[in-house]
């Protein structure tokens, strides 16, 4: 039966939709591809071996792990966290545009921040909160508004930007997979062309962040906000 | 001569997965500090020597790397951590020159990759040494505390850290058992390939679907490439890197949906203790779906 090589596919939604173990699951997904498409164990352990060995280059980005390792542990995360505060008086659209452009930028530069971790948490958020409680005074939901769009701007910033910089996993991923399925593609030509979409996120975004400043306007826009 | 450097690269990669293996296994402390030594051993066999050694003996290694992890015998473990009273005293004395390496990685593996016929790959790995030595003589750190941190960021990245290459190992399965092949004939006997416009929201669609049901863009990435995005777009005269680079982001448009993606969408909820589980992904919604709408058009207008 030839469809049931399509339980390669299978395997991999489902274990991934459970959150089994992903290594795991894709190993399991590769055998089960190849043994029922036929392969005997040789042949599928030398395809899975060859496979694996023409796609190291995705993981060149491991070249780049110590020169992060040393300018964090001397002092990176505090050198940034120290710009953003210089700005304590803005409004949080301004606030949270200033930390999506932060954010697309590093990302430019190959430097993945835990973002959410290292930075809504401690830094953006509050700041936001900070700022949005000027001229308004908070509600319960309006706090929880303003951690829901902190976090969401990081992930604005980080997803639509990553591919702007030609050593990130995903561009890698991009290249090597195209290579595989013999529609080999260069990583910068991926690069280059990921650069409309990076842009077409700052503008919405920024623009929905300015607009965000709107619920905060004392009391000219008392409308009650339903919850979404 | 680019085989060779990239070789050597290679050769340097399994290099920094030898060291993260060799402290992994002194990592007594840690209950699977053999499993996990064991698998950056294993990693730092198959890039060292990959290229000198039988794909099948690799294809094994690799088998061995998946039952490691089923019995989760591979975790980051105890780390050094960064002394943060050294980093704000050098934070202090450098200021905004800590971001000089990471800007002439950048710049290094541009240039290279544009003005040299070396590729992106080799520019990517000359950039890492070079902003390297470049760190080393900014942060006048010496070798022990830049092998504490090589071995620091290696392990941190962990078994996550090889999940792409096998994710794009298990895109050259697809297509070497005919996955991709048959996947589109089954489509087509629905959607009728040959509409650009067609093919175009169809592989955008399904990614962001795809990566909203498996939580995971580049899982999805492959699959869905491999089955509507070259069939559809790419073997209609698409533009193999505008569909590929837009093919992904519009997977990403899917992350930003789901509660999938518990990284992403689920994490700052707890870590901001926030009351409603979806409150991040109804601040991401709007966006999302604008973005995704617009990609389409991106895609039909730039990749024909």
């Amino acid at each position: 039966m030839e469809y049931l090589k399509l339980l390669g596919i299978a395997v991999i939604v489902i274990g991934f939709a459970l959150k089994w173990d992903t290594t795991a699951v894709v190993v399991v997904a590769a055998i089960v591809t190849g043994v029922l498409s036929g392969m005997s164990v040789p042949d599928l352990l030398s395809t899975l071996g060859k496979s694996f060995l023409d796609n190291r280059m995705v993981s060149l980005f491991f070249l780049t792990l110590p020169m992060i390792g040393l300018v964090e542990s001397h002092g990176l995360k505090e050198v940034a966290v120290s710009a953003i505060q210089k700005l304590k008086k803005a409004t949080p659209g301004r606030i949270l545009n200033l930390y999506l452009i932060v954010r697309e930028v590093t990302n430019v530069f190959g430097i993945s921040l835990s973002g959410q971790v290292q930075f809504v948490r401690p830094l953006i958020q509050p700041m936001v909160q900070a700022a949005a409680s000027v001229e308004k005074k908070l509600t319960k939901k309006d706090v929880e508004l303003t951690k829901a769009r902190s976090a969401a701007v990081d992930n604005f910033g980080n997803f639509f930007a990553q591919n702007l910089f030609v050593a990130s996993g995903s561009v890698l991923l991009i290249s090597s997979t195209m290579k595989s399925l013999g529609h080999a593609v260069q990583p910068i030509e991926i690069v280059t062309a990921s650069i409309p979409v990076a842009i077409l996120t700052l503008i919405l975004v920024g623009i929905y962040n300015l607009l965000f400043d709107r619920h905060f306007k004392g009391k000219a826009s008392k409308h009650d906000k339903k919850e979404e | 001569m680019v085989n060779t450097l990239l070789t050597i690269l290679y050769v340097l990669i399994g290099f920094m997965m030898a060291l993260a293996g060799i402290e992994s296994f002194r990592d007594v402390k840690s209950p699977t500090h053999l499993g996990t030594g064991l698998f950056w051993t294993l990693l730092a066999i198959i890039f060292a020597f990959g290229s000198f050694i039988p794909a099948m003996l690799v294809g094994a290694m690799i088998v061995v790397i998946g039952l490691l992890s089923l019995f989760k015998q591979i975790k980051v473990g105890n780390l050094t951590q960064v002394n943060p009273k050294r980093a704000a005293a050098s934070a202090q004395k450098l200021g905004g020159w800590i971001f000089l390496p990471s800007v002439v990685l950048a710049i290094v593996s541009i240039l290279i990759s544009q003005f040299t016929q070396l590729g992106g790959q080799i520019g990517i790995g000359i950039g890492a040494v070079v902003s390297l030595l470049l760190a080393i003589a900014l942060t006048k750190a010496p070798v022990k505390q830049v092998y504490s941190d090589a071995q620091r960021m290696v392990r941190s990245v962990g078994a996550p850290g090889i999940l792409p290459q096998l994710l794009a190992t298990l895109g050259a399965v697809f297509t070497a058992a005919g996955v991709g092949t048959l996947t589109a004939k089954l489509i087509a006997g629905v959607f009728p390939a040959g509409s650009h416009l067609l093919g175009v929201v169809l592989y955008c669609a399904a990614m962001a679907i795809f990566t909203a049901i498996m939580g995971n863009a580049f899982a999805a990435f492959a699959v869905i490439t491999a089955a509507i995005g070259v069939p559809f777009v790419i073997a209609q005269g698409g533009s193999v890197a505008v569909v590929a680079a837009l093919g992904m982001t519009s997977g990403y448009c899917g992350t930003l949906l789901t509660p999938m993606a518990a990284n992403f969408n689920s994490l700052p909820v707890a870590l901001m203790e926030m009351d409603d589980e979806m409150g991040v992904i109804k601040q991401q919604a709007p966006i999302a779906l604008l973005l995704l709408v617009l990609q389409m058009g991106l895609m039909y207008i730039l990749a024909f």
